[in-house]
């Protein structure tokens, strides 16, 4: 703090320490707060679709009107209808299901490429961050080829036979999993990557000269010093997955909606912005527990000087 | 403690580790070469040499990180070839002390013994009896970055010992600490093994550090071993040019000898100086004369008597290190011979000045005849 305070210091120092705060300001804390204002309006036939409007013009008396007319109606029917809960508990379901996939194909996949060769774990990393180049829509409509009844997975599933006839996986709770895990791996694989990589490896030959077996070892030493990969790869899969709405969309089924989806109807088929911004304030503050639990740890890793 | 140890001297004594030929390399480096080396129960065993000499290496090898390529290793007349590190009656004390970041002090010195599957209440007894060694019974239930580097070397040497290793393989284990909690440790180091009587094999590339606490030391240079010897021979009757010149201050002057007389030989220098020197050598043959600065005598007049070796030249430089003085002397044809002399009187050391024609002088006995 007082490093970057002093009074001598010149402006491209004090600049460093503002320059984050109103980047976060501007983007984040800002919008933010104008969705939450309309959460608290009602709906309209108007342009915009919701009162009340702040009119700065008229003054003292306009503020009044404006506070007067704000309500929690939108939060009240969130937590009244049961389509709502259930639309947050599918988001929820599906996201816990898919983070723990993810992990489990992830981890082997990050350790894998931890250990090997110096030369070949740039390539690796490059592989995996390659389907970024190009654009997520494209990859999941690719999907809908090869999921669909006589798309690329049932004719190869069928010339192997392994099953007799094509089976249906187009809109089903397999197509978001598998949606969801090829589209979220690369962020569950860089972080767990990261924490293994940097492990030092006469952790693991201390390990071996007290007599512990490689495999033992990877339980009693590797994994729980991985936990923090864990946890980052978890969080960064499991919020943005809680909000998801294009893989469900175009390879879910017309079931139960996860939250994305019931948001997105709210607001472009209902046009009722107040509950869809509600529904997003809501989102945020179920998401906030997960983020403040891993905000918490990162402190405490710093602390230790880890 | 070190006296009347010397199983090494003992035809009828088995080495407890034995290197026969070992080879290692790694691509096109030949990180151990050919080697053979005899470690002895109870001995206090050093690696000294130049960075990339191959001793941590040596070391893995003995522990099992490394496989030889050639060669083999003994234990207890036991070829160890393929046995796993895991199964290796030996512990090592890793450089970076790699301590368990996630357990406990008292955790991470029960680690070995807990692969060992012994019951819970031998493991804290031995954990509470390894920490009491290494002063360490308050700090049990610390996480190892709340430790000092001191302390937490002292947990690495308490895990190392806890399963009461037939060997103890210590990789520089006190590069991290500073000279003075160094010098402190060392003295620790040589009582805690001389009470254990665990085999300790330590790698260094502090000499001192080595002739303090070792029995033995083995020189090493790419991969060989030089010299392996007790300190005070290493210092005193090193085995080539390149040991002498390597541990301690010494001054080598070539020479062609001349004649051999009894144990003494006659060698001459290029220039036609001759020099009378304790050694055995072929006439005509090249030797090289070695003689360490403190052996020497510097003084402002030419030695009184015969028999000494004495050289005249000029003070180029002096050297004040406190407890004594280097003179750097510049002889006649040009070449540079240092002496010391110990600071015994204060002020005594102004008597000799820079620039100042002096004269050297030893005793054929204080110079060494070397042959390669
Ligand atoms: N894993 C490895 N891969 C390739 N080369 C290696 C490896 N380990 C050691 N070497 C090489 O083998 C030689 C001996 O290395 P070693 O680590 O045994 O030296 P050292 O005597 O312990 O040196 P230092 O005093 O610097 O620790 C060096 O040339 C080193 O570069
Ligand atoms: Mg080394």
């Amino acid at each position: 703090m007082s490093a970057f305070g002093g009074a001598g210091k010149g402006w491209g120092a004090r600049l460093v320490v503002i320059a984050p705060y109103a980047w976060l300001f501007a983007l984040f804390l800002l919008p933010f707060l104008i969705v939450f204002k309309i959460s608290l309006s009602q709906t309209a036939i108007a342009q915009p679709p919701y009162t009340p409007v702040l009119d700065l013009a008229a003054g003292w008396e306009g503020a009044r009107a404006f506070l007067d007319g704000l309500s929690a109606d939108s939060f009240v029917l969130i937590g009244s209808d049961t389509l709502y809960i259930a639309s947050y508990l599918r988001s929820l379901e599906i996201a816990a299901v898919s983070t723990a996939l993810l992990l489990l194909i992830g981890y082997p996949l990050a350790y894998a490429m931890a250990r090997a060769p110096a030369r070949l774990q740039a390539v690796l990393v490059m592989l995996v961050v390659l389907p970024f180049w190009t654009s997520l829509l494209i990859r999941v409509y690719a999907w809908i080829n090869i999921l669909q009844r006589d798309g690329l997975l049932n004719q190869a599933l069928v010339r192997l036979g392994i099953i007799d006839e094509p089976t249906t996986w187009l809109a089903t709770d397999a197509a978001i999993y598998v949606g969801m895990v090829y589209s979220y791996l690369p962020f569950m694989v860089l972080p767990l990557y990261a924490t293994l990589q940097k492990m030092d490896d006469s952790l693991l030959e201390a390990a071996a000269d007290l007599g512990c077996r490689r495999f033992k070892a990877f339980w009693a030493i590797t994994l729980p010093l991985s936990l923090p990969g864990v946890v980052a790869g978890g969080l960064l899969c499991f919020i943005p997955i809680s909000g998801e709405f294009v893989i469900p969309d175009l390879l879910g089924g017309s079931g139960q909606m996860m939250i994305g989806q019931t948001l997105w109807s709210e607001f472009f088929a209902n046009k009722d912005w107040p509950v869809a911004s509600a529904i997003a304030v809501v989102l945020l503050c179920v998401l906030l527990v997960p983020i403040g639990a891993y905000e918490r740890m990162q402190v405490r890793r710093f602390e230790e000087g880890r | 403690m070190k006296r009347g140890f010397a199983p090494w001297a003992d035809p009828s004594q088995q080495p407890l580790v034995r290197f026969d030929a070992v080879t290692k390399r790694f691509g096109d480096v030949t990180a151990v070469d050919r080697l053979s080396l005899d470690i002895y129960e109870r001995e206090f065993f050093a690696l000294l040499g130049p960075s990339g000499c191959g001793k941590t290496t040596l070391l893995r090898l003995l522990a099992g990180f490394e496989a030889a390529d050639a060669g083999a290793i003994l234990l207890e007349g036991r070829n160890i070839d393929g046995v796993p590190p895991y199964r290796r009656p030996v512990n090592m004390m890793f450089q970076s002390y790699a301590l368990f970041p996630h357990m406990t002090v008292a955790a991470n010195v029960a680690f070995g013994l807990k692969q060992d599957r012994l019951p819970k209440g031998e493991i804290n007894a031995r954990v509470a009896e390894m920490l009491a060694l290494v002063k360490l019974e308050r700090f049990a239930h610390r996480k190892p970055h709340q430790l000092s580097g001191g302390q937490r070397q002292r947990v690495a040497l308490a895990r190392s010992l806890a399963k009461h290793p037939k060997v103890l393989l210590l990789d520089e284990p006190l590069a991290a600490l500073d000279k003075k909690l160094r010098e402190e440790t060392q003295f620790e180091l040589m009582d805690l093994q001389a009470r254990l009587g665990t085999t300790f094999v330590i790698v260094t590339h502090d000499q001192e550090e080595a002739m303090t606490m070792a029995h033995r030391i083995a020189v090493m240079d790419h991969g060989h071993v030089k010299q392996v010897s007790p300190p005070a021979d290493l210092y005193e009757q090193p085995n080539s040019r390149w040991v002498a010149e390597f541990i301690g201050d010494i001054n080598i002057i070539e020479t062609v000898v001349v004649s051999q007389t009894g144990d003494h030989a006659v060698l001459e220098t290029a220039a036609g100086r001759r020099f009378s020197v304790g050694g055995v050598a072929d006439a005509g043959a090249q030797a090289f004369m070695a003689v360490r600065p403190e052996k020497i005598r510097i003084a402002l007049t030419p030695p009184l008597g015969g028999g000494l070796n004495h050289v005249a030249g000029r003070v180029v430089d002096i050297g004040y290190l406190g407890d004594m003085s280097i003179y750097k002397v510049r002889l006649d044809d040009g070449s540079v011979m240092r002496a010391s002399l110990a600071n015994a009187r204060r002020g005594s050391e102004r008597d000799i000045v820079p620039d100042q024609p002096v004269w050297l002088s030893w005793p054929p006995e204080a110079a060494l005849l070397l042959t390669k």
